[in-house]
């Protein structure tokens, strides 16, 4: 992933207090923080419920409900792989079959500093089957596409 | 869960004017447009099996029991969630939802304990109960799958238990903590199949929990239950009650096996509460049975002597004999008695009467003497009644809440969660503390107006408030010429237009922005509907009585008086305040107000009593404290009250009762002021008692016995046979035959009787001819006094104010899980949340003075010094400190001084200049004290 930020509770207090104070915008205020920490550390629910006038039990509901957001640090290289139906339909089951096999991981665990989800639509159906890379989508993926990408993330980061 | 199972439409009643009939298993039916499928099937007669639904919490529609099917509808929906329309014919048992049900209930059971037989809610568990309904037979889907049997169980709270693994997710925790608590401190974590309950991935204890008990209550299953459950089983009888903490006064339903209390849970229809409770009402009651209850009268020549044991007739002869030689030596009026504001209204009716009657004298007081005689005084001089406009339910009407020195969240907790309800719902707060209390922001509430004020300038701030309503032209001119008195108002709005009360002038005292206190003023006057709320941070000042007529003012000439909504509410500290007022409690007043120099009230009571009564206005306890320093007070009975811990100048009281000859105490432990007593009688607890407790909305409730007098006696008993002894013979059958001699003489109560309260629940005076089920908002038509009087209330600052040497201002106030002297919370779990008192100091204050967090420091006053341990808080802002006055050891009243309302000798505990220095070592001495009452017997 791109760098981020290390955790600071004024860092954090900076990034909430640039968006309204609104408790709708629970998810948002999730989001900035882990685009700018890269997950949402414990100590930031505290932070978040301060700031939105919310309880912390009720930040904590909505960040262990949703897999996208990370209650741990991330790993060096996060590998998505689309696993929804339009991607099925046109090959994501051997793409994710051919990344076990060539990586020796199976889909949700991570190895070597590379992590491999799945996911359930990324939002590029015409161009499947689709994968991301530290955030970067990829379209008609094969195993070669998305493994390039994995080498120049681990390249950027060496 | 309850044992006593008050019925249960479902989802709440729906409101709406209009209405709709529907067709429920071919019964019609007649119910307000909004009612949901659910509500109109139950009220029909029909109660469709539901486990995620309850009638005190919104309609959620997650457990798919209660499926229905509604004729030219597809499919089948949620009759929770279905709002009926007109026309509808509903069908609540069909084959196709008898069998969706059964399945539904088939996958609850696949993962959840078949342990009925051992489960502490074997035969009050509505999961139980629903398997019943549904005639589940067997579970297809066996028990070896994924599931959540070996979830853990949270042991943290000390008063109920979590245990997961019986957990059917159904949110009715949640949505209590949410909906009736206001607290927010339960979520579900996780998604799908992981989803669980949780306090926000913590333990209860270390959650934002407040320990309300909502959540226990709610759960339909044993996953939250009471230990005392758990530990003593599901009780088997129910006596209806009221608690005896605060002034809210909750109904409770005391549940009971034999005569073993085994839990408390508040009552639906109670009008003061409506099914919550907090901490202390629910949890917070064995103290009842705690080892250190005396049960046997005790006597003792000296007090540097031992106790030593006697029977009821030697402690009351002892007694008796006693006082009428003091009588005898030092003059009638050497003796005196101060009642209670924890005990019955029958109890406090008797010892006014012992006083007045047979020791001969009026010198007779109270603990409201020292936390809301103002009120009384105020509201009197500006409506003409003793006691708040409101019920509790009027907040529901309001649109802006102006709460002053109060805070409800810890003192009125269960008030409070109705107050965010309405919050919650749009109405507007401004708060006027010196503290950010927790209104002022916490989950889902933002006051629109903190006026942040130094202490002792409140009457300052409420004149602004008044200035801008009078020269911004926000009177309301025509509820001012009806219904009040129009020489009073041309003085005050003259007097508040002075450029003295403008918000500018005040700034400079108060501290306040003029800005904000302008925009303040316009959005009270602007309501439409604006109440105000107010505790003793109003009252407990040397303008007290000056400040309640100045919140009556503007509550006056905004017209914000006499109908839902508005009004002017002192939340009562205790649970009894209003009614030991009420009780002729006062030195200068006989029940229901009335002077005692008025003739034809006096002959009444003459008549009635066979006894002379004195004319003149006895002595306040000041007074009696003032008058033992000089010898000419010699004898007090003290009724459940300790006021060497609670009253200020601690040094001051001490003096003064080690100077009487004889101090009688009653109570239920051997408190502070009972180490400076000759006679102690033992009382009994609220769960002892038979009478009734006055609540701060003027609502007499029932208090019922739920076990025999420990002591052998009722407390009115005592009083009785030591009147007796005195040579004024005293006799009752029962309680309700001293209500009735309330009722008798007193106008305002003269339609209350046991069996009238047994018969409606509750009711709040006047309640009389005119109004024979009593008064839920006063001065609808006219005030009481005829026409409403404006009060001139100059800002007088106090004579204590931060000096060199004392620069810094301390307030006083409670905690949610203690209650004032702690002489009952301190002896229950409630010490797992508050074990000591702490000084709230902001860390300016703190820097400049090499103070740190959880450090000793030494408090010093001009008249004492006491220790405790400091917290560095932004509670409090620079220049003032803060603590609690719930364990003797920290001697918060060692350091308040003598100070005290102008008007009715209210301790201005709420303004002490006093000076904070580190130290190094604990109170070892002091806080050993605590627990030395005790040991004090041997």
């Amino acid at each position: 992933m791109t760098s981020h930020q290390a955790w600071s509770v004024e860092a954090a207090t900076v990034i909430l207090q640039a968006m309204p104070a609104e408790e709708r915008l629970m998810l948002p205020a999730l989001q900035r923080i882990q685009a700018v920490f890269g997950w949402v550390p414990d100590e930031s629910v505290p932070v978040i419920a301060r700031e939105l006038n919310v309880s912390r039990a009720e930040v904590v509901g909505v960040l262990t409900y949703y897999h996208d957001l990370r209650q741990s640090p991330p790993p060096p290289v996060a590998v998505q792989v689309c696993v929804s139906e339009a991607c099925q339909a046109v090959g994501a089951r051997p793409l994710a079959a051919s990344l076990e096999a060539v990586y020796g991981v199976p889909l949700g665990e991570t190895r070597d500093g590379v992590e491999f989800a799945k996911v359930y639509c990324l939002g590029n159906c015409a161009l499947g089957p689709a994968a991301m890379v530290n955030g970067r989508l990829l379209g008609r993926c094969d195993v070669e596409r998305v493994g390039a990408a994995i080498a120049q993330a681990q390249s950027v980061l060496a | 869960m309850t044992l006593l199972h008050e019925p249960d439409y479902g989802t709440p009643a729906a409101l709406s004017l209009a209405r709709v009939e529907v067709v429920v298993d071919g019964v019609p039916v007649t119910v307000p447009a909004g009612t949901s499928v659910m509500r109109a099937a139950a009220e029909a007669g029909f109660d469709v099996p539901k486990l995620c639904a309850t009638d005190s919490l919104q309609p959620f529609g997650s457990c798919r029991l209660c499926v229905v099917e509604i004729d030219g509808k597809k499919g089948t929906p949620a009759s929770c969630t279905t709002p009926c329309e007109p026309g509808m014919v509903v069908r609540t048992q069909t084959p196709r939802v008898t069998e969706l049900r059964r399945n539904v209930m088939e996958l609850y059971i696949s993962d959840h304990p078949l342990d009925c037989l051992t489960c502490p809610a074997n035969g009050d568990c509505e999961l139980q109960d629903m398997a019943g309904v549904v005639g589940l037979r067997e579970v297809r889907y066996g028990y070896d799958g994924a599931n959540h049997l070996d979830a853990p169980t949270d042991d943290s709270n000390p008063y109920f238990s979590f245990d997961e693994s019986k957990c059917i997710a159904c949110s009715r925790c949640v949505r209590a903590c949410d909906e009736i608590q206001g607290t927010f401190a339960l979520t579900i974590v996780g998604r799908g199949f992981d989803s669980k309950v949780s306090p926000g991935g913590t333990s209860f204890m270390d959650s934002e929990c407040v320990s309300c008990g909502a959540c226990v209550q709610a759960c339909p299953t044993a996953t939250l239950e009471e230990k005392s459950v758990i530990d003593l089983g599901i009780p088997t009888r129910t006596v209806l009650t009221t608690c005896a903490y605060c002034g809210v006064g909750c109904s409770f339903k005391a549940e009971l096996r034999g005569d073993e209390l085994v839990r408390m849970v508040p009552a639906k229809d109670g009008g003061a509460n409506e099914g919550h409770s907090c901490v202390k009402g629910r949890f917070a009651w064995g103290y009842a049975t705690h080892p250190d209850r005396v049960l046997t009268p005790l006597i003792r020549d000296a007090i540097t002597e031992p106790w030593r044991e006697a029977s009821w007739e030697e402690a009351i002869g002892h007694a008796a004999t006693r006082i009428r030689d003091i009588q005898t030596r030092y003059g009638v009026d050497s003796v005196g008695g101060i009642t209670s504001s924890r005990c019955t209204n029958e109890e406090v009716f008797v010892v006014q009467k012992m006083v007045r009657a047979a020791f001969g004298t009026n010198n007779v007081d109270t603990c409201a003497r020292v936390c809301h005689s103002p009120t009384g005084y105020g509201l009197k001089q500006t409506f003409g009644a003793s006691a708040g406009t409101q019920d509790f339910k009027s907040v529901e009407s309001a649109d802006v809440i102006l709460v002053i020195g109060a805070n409800p969240t810890d003192a009125h907790p269960v008030f409070a969660s109705r107050m965010k309800r309405r919050l919650r719902d749009g109405a507007r707060l401004i708060i006027v503390d010196p503290r950010r209390i927790d209104l002022v922001r916490s989950a889902h509430i933002t006051a629109d107006h903190h006026l942040q004020l130094q202490p002792g300038t409140n009457v300052a701030v409420v004149n602004a408030l008044g200035h801008v309503i009078a020269t911004e032209g926000l009177i309301d001119r025509d509820f001012v010429a009806q219904r009040c008195d129009l020489a009073s108002f041309a003085a005050w709005e003259a007097f508040i237009s002075l450029p003295e009360n403008s918000p500018e002038a005040v700034e400079a005292v108060s501290g306040v922005p003029a800005e904000e206190l302008r925009a303040a003023a316009r959005l009270y006057a602007a309501g439409p509907n604006s109440a105000v709320y107010y505790g003793l941070g109003v009252t407990e000042h040397s303008q007290g009585s000056t400040m309640v007529m100045a919140m009556a003012n503007i509550a006056m000439a905004t017209g914000n008086i006499g109908r839902d909504g508005v009004g002017i509410n002192p939340l009562r500290g205790q649970n009894n305040v209003q009614g030991s007022c009420d009780m002729g409690s006062f030195p200068h007043e006989l029940p229901g107000y009335r002077h005692v120099s008025d003739d034809a009230v006096r002959e009444q009571f003459e008549v009635l009593w066979g006894a002379d009564l004195r004319g003149d206005p006895g002595m306040r306890i000041p007074n009696m404290l003032d008058a033992a320093l000089t010898g000419q007070f010699r004898a007090l009975f003290v009724q459940g009250e300790d006021i060497a811990q609670s009253d200020p100048n601690t040094q001051h009281v001490q003096r003064a009762l080690e100077a009487m000859d004889l101090v009688i105490v009653q109570d239920l432990f051997l408190n502070e002021t009972a180490r400076y007593a000759h006679v102690f009688l033992p009382g009994t607890s609220f769960l002892e008692k038979d009478g009734t407790f006055t609540n701060a909305e003027r609502r007499i409730n029932r208090v019922r016995p739920v076990m025999a007098a420990k002591t052998g006696k009722q407390e009115w008993e005592i009083i009785c046979d030591l009147s007796t002894a005195l040579g004024y013979p005293m006799a009752y059958d029962s309680s309700s035959e001293i209500m009735d001699e309330v009722a008798a003489l007193t106008p305002t109560f003269a339609g209350v009787s046991f069996a009238l309260l047994d018969e409606v629940g509750s009711v709040q005076w006047p309640c009389n001819a005119e109004h024979p089920l009593g008064t839920p908002i006063m001065h609808v038509d006219g005030f009481v006094r005829g026409k409403g009087a404006f009060q001139i209330t100059a800002f007088v600052p106090t004579d204590e104010r931060s000096t060199r040497r004392y620069p810094l201002l301390l307030t006083t106030g409670r905690i949610l899980s203690q209650y004032n002297v702690g002489a009952q919370t301190r002896r229950t779990a409630n010490v797992a949340w508050h074990d000591e008192d702490l000084l709230d100091i902001h860390e300016s204050d703190a820097e400049a003075r090499g103070i740190t967090d959880g450090g000793w420091v030494t408090i010093a006053s001009r008249v004492g010094t006491t220790v405790m341990r400091a917290q560095i808080s932004d509670r409090v802002p620079p220049g003032v400190v803060y603590t609690t006055f719930h364990f003797p050891g920290s001697g918060a009243n060692v350091i308040t001084t003598e100070y005290s309302d102008w008007a009715t000798n209210c301790p201005e505990y709420k303004v002490t200049a006093v000076e904070i220095t580190p130290t190094l070592r604990g109170p070892d001495a002091l806080l050993a004290s605590a627990e030395a009452d005790a040991g004090a017997l041997a």
